[in-house]
């Protein structure tokens, strides 16, 4: 088989795994020597029309895999095409690519073969490889096996910039049904190895040696969303545990896609687009604003609405809040009006030193206007007193439905 | 009118050093016309005003933001940032804090400026794709690329860190930059046919770029508002993006109805994971045997969010058995008891009293991490009776295989696992209590308690006591303590 036909059929099977990132590593550059770059940023080289990032070359190593994970479009129980590279060819592709600014470096993955051991020994070289014999210093991703030797992982950390291992289905009973060979538990086991090492990694003690490099952008992790009947509810909660537990840096979360030659245990629909967005909003919200899980989705069946975002939703919910004077409120209180990002909030409190805020003052800060309004005070705005209670204030702020794009009714 | 004339589109030295000189000689804004040599003006030359002599005023000096925000906003292609630029300078030396107030129209309409050119430097390194010039050693690379504001300077020096072993141009419209390997010039401005064409790999990354598109999420509108249709015409990916999104809907409504098709006849199969100890036909302890069971317990919700079960450790045959509540943070990511702070403290104390923590038993009465996550971390929380309940089999199969003849209960939550029943600390510690006809028990506090006392005295004190009272231990049962080295 040749090379573009395998890239095809590996860029293919790796297409399901939604980090693209290459933010957050060390800095490193080629003026001493090798080639490569990274320095903090991630740079997205290209969009695919799915409007994904393309920063890295995505693929897999091999898309045989013993395993039979129901969503996966790898499954042993497939009859997608099957390739392998070799570990020269996808060193030969990324810096080939690399050299012409297509992408910020690699991201690595691989069905399992052989063994757990077998396969992330593979992966292993291709990093080593690429780091030792070519000097790269781009970003290197590695996907990493949960069952696989300790000390292969160390090495694993050792090349790459970041380690991930996938949840998939947070619900214990959902993984022994669609993914009958991996386990939460040494899912979890893995992740707090990795985290141990992190630390490890992070601590400098002084008149000691440096400890070993490892992974400095940490580790990350994706969540299936749909494909199981799982809410919003246990899949945020899931996510705050593994923040909380693991010091991840980013949980991704997939909406399941209909795929070639898919399982018919799974459904058969359109991947809930919408649902995704707005749990990674509620993921932002629990990061960054203060939120609890139990504030964006404790409420009703434990989904989130997918017409209007889940801090509007909050606001609409807990109305008695409102409305917020912007010239006097602290910033905790700002972070929780709908509209108002970090940005907005630090400016506002920047700017609130040195004279009053405006109502005018808000569209040069980008808020959106008609849905803070009802949420806001200002000295020459105050929303209706009756706007508030009003029963019809939701419908005024949702969108009205928008034909979505291209065919899914 | 006075007339100011800069050098080029990019001369932040010359605007800076104008900008000076006719703010300390007190010149208002719309007094000055700024021009570029050879700039759309063209009137550059013979009418340009000296710049005021240096006033005896005293030089002043601006807050570094505006600085900042001065070299990167005077790259936006828009004529009158020179103007905007100078008279926010004035306002800036008023006001010394205004660069922050990002509510002031004039502040609003220079930062839009700067963010423009923050983001076109990024789309520069972005997007600019290079083609192969000959072949190794001597090969080059070489890109046409359209900047939209005044950035190739700029964007340049990025290029160089990440490829500096490789000899590459970029050309623009506007200016060109070239790498030798050591030395990083300036040209003029290029045309698009001085640039290669074509590049053998570009035939590759187009089925990259095909593959890695999933038909089924179509959002178009997402792609473009990051890789607007500007940049198209230069990305050798792009003519895919029309043909890709106008088989989407197809490929995807193939995918949704297709056919069952039976599974794989010679799928591989996953192996059976090995168990080491069994395949060297060694023979599992009875303990060990416990140890595994409890790995999988589910007795109580706990075992959901815990990493794992955190089983005792120590020998079989040790004399003495120490219970403490449950694992922490640090325990329950490395599956071993005491191994965080509070075990830290433990270790010390321990070694104070003359005991080697290697021939005691050590275990927790719950062996699951009880937790809230809270943002980065996770606030430990007390498990309550049900949960010490569900666990107390594994302490009891812990103390009924290793037999020891002290069981010491540190903390309410082990008091209650080894006695059955509640039993205050504070009344009972310090002294050994019959527990059945095995062993005799001994009550104290938890190491962590003494982490969370607030008051350095009082924390010296209890530790004090909290090692005296192992020294009781000690003295009970010598066999436990440290050989003499």
């Amino acid at each position: 088989m040749d090379l573009r036909r395998k890239l095809e059929i590996l860029a293919d099977a790796a297409k399901y795994d939604a980090s693209c990132a290459s933010s957050g590593t060390e800095k490193r550059d080629s003026r001493k020597g090798g080639i490569g770059s990274t320095e903090g940023m991630g740079i997205c080289h290209s969009y695919a029309p799915d409007g994904r990032c393309i920063s890295l070359l995505k693929v897999l190593l091999t898309n045989a895999c013993a395993y039979d994970c129901l969503y996966c479009v790898n499954r042993a129980s497939s009859n997608v095409p099957r390739a392998r590279f070799t570990v020269e060819e996808v060193v030969g592709l990324t810096l080939d690519f690399y050299r012409r600014n297509y992408i910020e470096g690699l991201f690595l993955s691989s069905g399992i073969i052989r063994s757990a051991d077998y396969t992330m020994g593979e992966l292993v070289r291709v990093a080593r490889t690429l780091r030792r014999e070519h000097g790269f210093r781009g970003y290197i991703h590695l996907k990493t096996i949960p069952e696989a030797d300790p000390a292969l992982i160390e090495e694993a950390g050792l090349h790459a910039d970041r380690l991930s291992i996938n949840v998939e289905l947070p619900v214990e009973t959902s993984l022994r049904t669609f993914a009958p060979e991996k386990s939460g538990a040494v899912i979890r086991r893995s992740m707090a190895r990795l985290r141990l090492k992190l630390d490890a990694a992070a601590e400098e003690k002084p008149g000691r040696h440096r400890p070993p490099r490892f992974a400095p952008a940490g580790q990350s992790t994706q969540m299936i969303v749909g494909a199981d009947g799982t809410n919003d509810r246990t899949l945020l909660d899931a996510a705050a545990g593994l923040y909380g537990s693991y010091r991840l840096k980013r949980v991704y979360y997939s909406a399941f896609s209909p795929i070639p030659d898919a399982s018919r245990a799974l459904p058969p629909a359109a991947p809930p687009l919408e649902r995704e967005h707005r749990l990674y909003q509620a993921d932002w919200l629990l990061r960054f604003y203060g939120f609890t899980v139990e504030e964006i989705a404790g409420a009703g069946d434990g989904m989130l609405p997918l017409d209007i975002d889940p801090k509007l939703a909050w606001a609409l919910r807990n109305r008695d809040r409102f409305p917020v004077d912007l010239n006097r409120a602290d910033r905790e209180l700002l972070l929780r009006v709908p509209g108002l990002g970090k940005k907005a909030v630090d400016s506002i409190l920047a700017a609130r030193r040195s004279r009053t805020i405006r109502f005018d003052d808000l569209a040069r800060l980008r808020v959106p206007l008609k849905k803070a309004a009802p949420f806001i005070l200002l000295s020459d705005h105050r929303p209706a007193a009756h706007l508030l209670e009003s029963e019809t204030l939701r419908a005024r702020l949702a969108p009205p439905p928008a034909q979505l794009s291209f065919g899914f009714p | 009118m006075r007339r100011v004339g800069l050098a080029g589109e990019t001369d932040f030295a010359g605007w800076r050093k104008a900008a000076r000189a006719l703010a300390l000689a007190g010149v208002p804004a719309e007094a000055v016309s700024w021009e570029v040599a050879g700039g759309a003006a063209g009137l550059f030359g013979g009418d340009e005003e000296a710049l005021p002599a240096k006033a005896e005023a005293p030089a002043f000096t601006v807050p570094r933001a505006f600085m900042e925000l001065a070299e990167s906003a005077i790259l936006h292609r828009d004529p009158e940032r020179f103007a905007l630029l100078y008279a926010l300078l004035l306002r800036v030396l008023a006001e010394p804090g205004l660069v922050g107030v990002a509510v002031d129209p004039l502040v609003a309409r220079i930062r839009a400026f700067e963010k423009a050119v923050r983001r076109d430097i990024h789309k520069t390194h972005a997007f600019v794709r290079f083609r192969r010039i000959g072949t190794e050693p001597g090969e080059r690379f070489v890109a046409w690329f359209e900047p939209s504001h005044h950035t190739l300077e700029a964007s340049a020096p990025f290029f160089v860190r990440r490829f500096a072993a490789m000899h590459w141009s970029i050309l623009t419209p506007e200016r060109s930059a070239h790498w030798d390997g050591e030395t990083l010039r300036f040209g003029p401005g290029a045309d698009r046919a001085a640039a290669p064409s074509d590049d053998a790999l570009e035939e590759l990354w187009r089925r990259y770029y095909a593959a890695i598109f999933n038909p089924a999420r179509l959002k178009v509108a997402a792609m473009r508002a990051e890789m607007p249709k500007k940049y198209w015409r230069n990305l050798p990916e792009a003519p895919l993006i029309l043909p890709l999104i106008a088989d989407a809907q197809r490929r995807t409504g193939a995918m949704i109805a297709h056919a069952e098709t039976e599974p794989k006849p010679n799928r591989m199969r996953a192996a059976k994971p090995r168990d080491a100890a069994q395949e060297a036909g060694l023979a599992e302890t009875e303990l060990a045997a416990v140890r595994r069971d409890a790995a999988g317990c589910e007795a109580c919700p706990l075992y959901r969010n815990a990493t794992q079960t955190v089983f005792g450790e120590g020998p079989e045959t040790a004399e003495i058995l120490f219970v403490g509540e449950q694992p922490g943070d640090k325990e329950d990511l490395a599956g071993r008891p005491f191994v965080g702070p509070a075990g830290q403290l433990f270790d010390r104390a321990l070694a104070e009293a003359g005991i080697d923590r290697a021939k005691v038993y050590v275990t927790n009465a719950v062996k699951h991490f009880k937790f809230e996550p809270r943002g980065k971390i996770r606030l430990h929380m007390k498990p309550n009776g049900a949960e010490i309940a569900a666990c107390r089999p594994w302490y009891e199969k812990e103390k009924a295989l290793v037999r020891p003849k002290l069981v010491v209960a540190m903390g309410a939550t082990a008091a209650q696992a080894v006695f059955g029943r509640a039993m205050p600390v504070g009344r009972n510690r310090g002294r050994v209590v019959p527990l059945d006809a095995e062993a005799q028990a001994y009550l104290t506090v938890h190491p962590s308690y003494l982490l969370r006392l607030p008051d350095a005295d009082a924390k010296a004190r209890e530790y004090e006591r909290f090692v005296a009272e192992l020294k009781e231990i000690a003295d009970l049962l010598p066999a436990a303590r440290r050989s003499a080295a």
